[in-house]
């Protein structure tokens, strides 16, 4: 700690981008990554550009042809009014992959802040913080969310900031334990002794070396959010009618499965299956990568 | 052992404490005002009010708290809004239903679990490993009732093979209430049985590679009796933590099993709660939930540290 040299900062950076370089070229040869990856990449495009290209419009009735198994005509069927399956199917990634990232950016935002403060000054707001949250994770997200929801009232917007906050502790603990490794590095407390603020040590010095654990972690919530998402929507409190979600489509629909209308849940389900899947395998291979 | 044990539970009073404070702030400050969250935003004021007075939400929080908590801890959690009734039995009834479901999948996924890690450990790097590891992490990650779906599907609908419904007629043994309990148990075996996997992989594969395995080796046991009697027992460990640690996980997809299979369980209940906002049903029954949790890792604690002889005969964590 004595005369921390400042020259062996900068070119561990250098082994540093080297190393991220390096990482990165594992990663993208990773073939979980690359089916993850093409999945998702899937399912954005048919999120913005799913209306422009579906064969038929997903929000039209039509009632002589409600029910009807998949055809030539209607590749995955139609629905109670007559509506094109295949056509909802496509258009109904929009909402799932507007609310899921953004609920998942305010957590990763505010998880890392917390997180960060947490790790970093440690002490009793540290300790007191690290028990509410302990409390908090007691209560499954679904749990929560629903609690929260019923005050506030459903809309996409609370959904947003419902998961957003629920999530937001589980990443704080993440950050919280890499930075309480990164800390004990010199080059904080080289940082120290130059006199660098509390916030500058934080965010300029530390955050960019915990940045990787973060974003694996927010993969993997990306994943959970979706998850949550879908759920609510399920039960009624997530994405609202007349909305094509999948989630959504599939709790006006699953009544009919005992009729033998299959078709009117299985696609949305075997969407939101893959959809899932591929953010975890693509966080998986983060992760792989991560530690290798 | 004593010490470890008297923290904990320490530790499992304030958390509970703290999870209480949770449930009365989402339940009485988030909404704002309870009455109108419950009657919606068209109705009389006059109505608004006489609710907040009926159920005393326009009096000060901390008094409500106390009274809420003090009741709570008698056993008391409230009168339901929807029913004119007190919550408590409908909360202890729907709680026994989810607990027998969440045991038949326990009893499922922890050998299935198990079985996985150790087999996923013995072949590790090899495609037995990958399948069971992807797999398995793939299958934790679809919601409960996408796969309970694709189950009602194969087994319900098309080779109707089993009831689409949870509920057993009344009279029904054991046997028949498991066969009603078998469909909507495996949503919730595939959600866990990747975790539980893979915590038993690492902890086999550190075991594998330690030196009392070698020693054991070297003195002449036959590898299966090694793993056996030393490795399994040690990489069990922490398996006993995940369990715990992923009821949270079973306590939440309750909610979305219980309602596509019609199961009057606590998950149900929590649901219709919400539906009718039902303040004092809902809160009583998500802290229901908080706190089976917290029990159940005061469990796997003292489980864990009974087990673990380090821990067990003094000498701390």
């Amino acid at each position: 700690m004595s005369d921390a040299p400042l020259p062996l900062v900068a070119s561990d950076g250098g082994a540093a981008a080297r190393e991220r370089r390096e990482r990165l070229r594992v990663l993208l040869r990773s073939p979980t990554f690359l089916v993850g990856a093409a999945i998702i990449l899937f399912w954005v495009f048919c999120a913005l550009f799913g209306e422009a290209v579906v064969p038929l419009d997903p929000y039209a009735d039509d009632m002589m042809n409600y029910l009807m198994p998949p055809s030539a005509e209607h590749w995955f069927g139609t629905d109670q009014l007559g509506r094109d399956v295949f056509s909802r199917v496509i258009v109904g990634s929009r909402d799932i992959l507007t609310v899921a990232p953004l609920a998942t950016l305010i957590s990763t935002l505010a998880g890392a802040a917390l997180g960060l403060v947490m790790g970093y000054y440690r002490g009793w707001a540290d300790e007191i913080l690290s028990r509410v949250i302990d409390a908090m994770l007691a209560l499954p997200t679904i749990v929560i969310a629903l609690l929260a929801l019923v005050a506030l009232g459903t809309s996409t917007i609370t959904v947003v900031l419902v998961i957003g906050f629920t999530f937001a502790p589980i990443i704080a603990k993440t950050v919280r334990a890499a930075v309480l490794a990164e800390r004990e590095v010199e080059y904080v407390a080289a940082a120290e002794l130059r006199r660098e603020s509390g916030l500058y040590v934080m965010f300029i010095e530390i955050l960019p070396n915990v940045a990787a654990p973060i974003l694996v972690e927010a993969t993997i919530r990306l994943g959970y959010a979706i998850f949550a998402v879908a759920t609510l929507s399920f039960i009624g409190f997530g994405i609202q009618p007349p909305s094509p979600d999948w989630g959504l489509s599939i709790s006006t629909n699953y009544g009919l499965l005992t009729g033998g209308y299959w078709w009117t849940v299985l696609f949305d389900s075997l969407a939101i299956a893959s959809l899932v899947v591929a953010v975890n395998l693509v966080a998986d291979a983060m992760q792989a990568a991560l530690h290798d | 052992m004593l010490k470890v044990a008297l923290r904990r539970f320490l530790l499992f009073v304030l958390t509970l404490w703290l999870l209480s404070i949770i449930v009365f702030l989402a339940s009485h400050v988030l909404p704002g005002n309870v009455g109108r969250a419950m009657l919606g935003p068209f109705a009389d004021p006059r109505a608004v009010d006489q609710l907040n007075h009926e159920l005393g939400t326009d009096r000060p929080l901390l008094a409500q708290y106390a009274d809420w908590l003090g009741g709570f801890v008698q056993g008391d959690m409230g009168d339901s809004f929807a029913m004119r009734q007190p919550v408590a039995p409908f909360v202890w009834n729907a709680l026994g239903n989810s607990l027998r479901l969440a045991l038949l999948a326990l009893v499922l996924v922890v050998p299935l679990g198990i079985l996985g890690g150790v087999l996923a450990a013995l072949f590790v790097g090899r495609p037995l490993d990958r399948v069971i590891t992807v797999g398995g992490l793939s299958a934790a990650v679809v919601p409960e009732f996408i796969s309970g779906i694709v189950l009602i599907l194969i087994f319900g609908v098309w080779l109707k093979w089993l009831p689409l419904s949870a509920a057993a007629p009344a009279d029904a043994g054991l046997l028949v209430q498991i066969k009603y309990l078998l469909l909507p148990s495996i949503p919730l075996v595939l959600v866990l049985f990747g975790y539980i996997a893979r915590m038993t992989r690492a902890g086999m594969i550190e075991a594998l590679d330690s030196d009392y395995m070698r020693t054991a080796m070297l003195k002449g046991l036959k590898r299966s009796t090694a793993i056996r009697r030393h490795a399994l027992r040690n990489a069990l460990l922490p398996t006993i933590s995940v369990v715990a640690t992923q009821t949270v996980y079973l306590l939440g997809g309750l909610v979305a099993i219980e309602v596509l299979f019609h199961y009057r369980g606590i998950g149900s209940l929590i649901y219709t709660a919400a539906q009718k906002k039902d303040f004092p049903m809902l809160q009583a029954a998500v802290l229901v939930v908080g706190a089976v949790f917290i029990l159940a890792s005061l469990a796997a604690d003292l489980i864990y540290a009974w087990l673990n002889p380090r821990i067990r005969l003094g000498g701390g964590e």
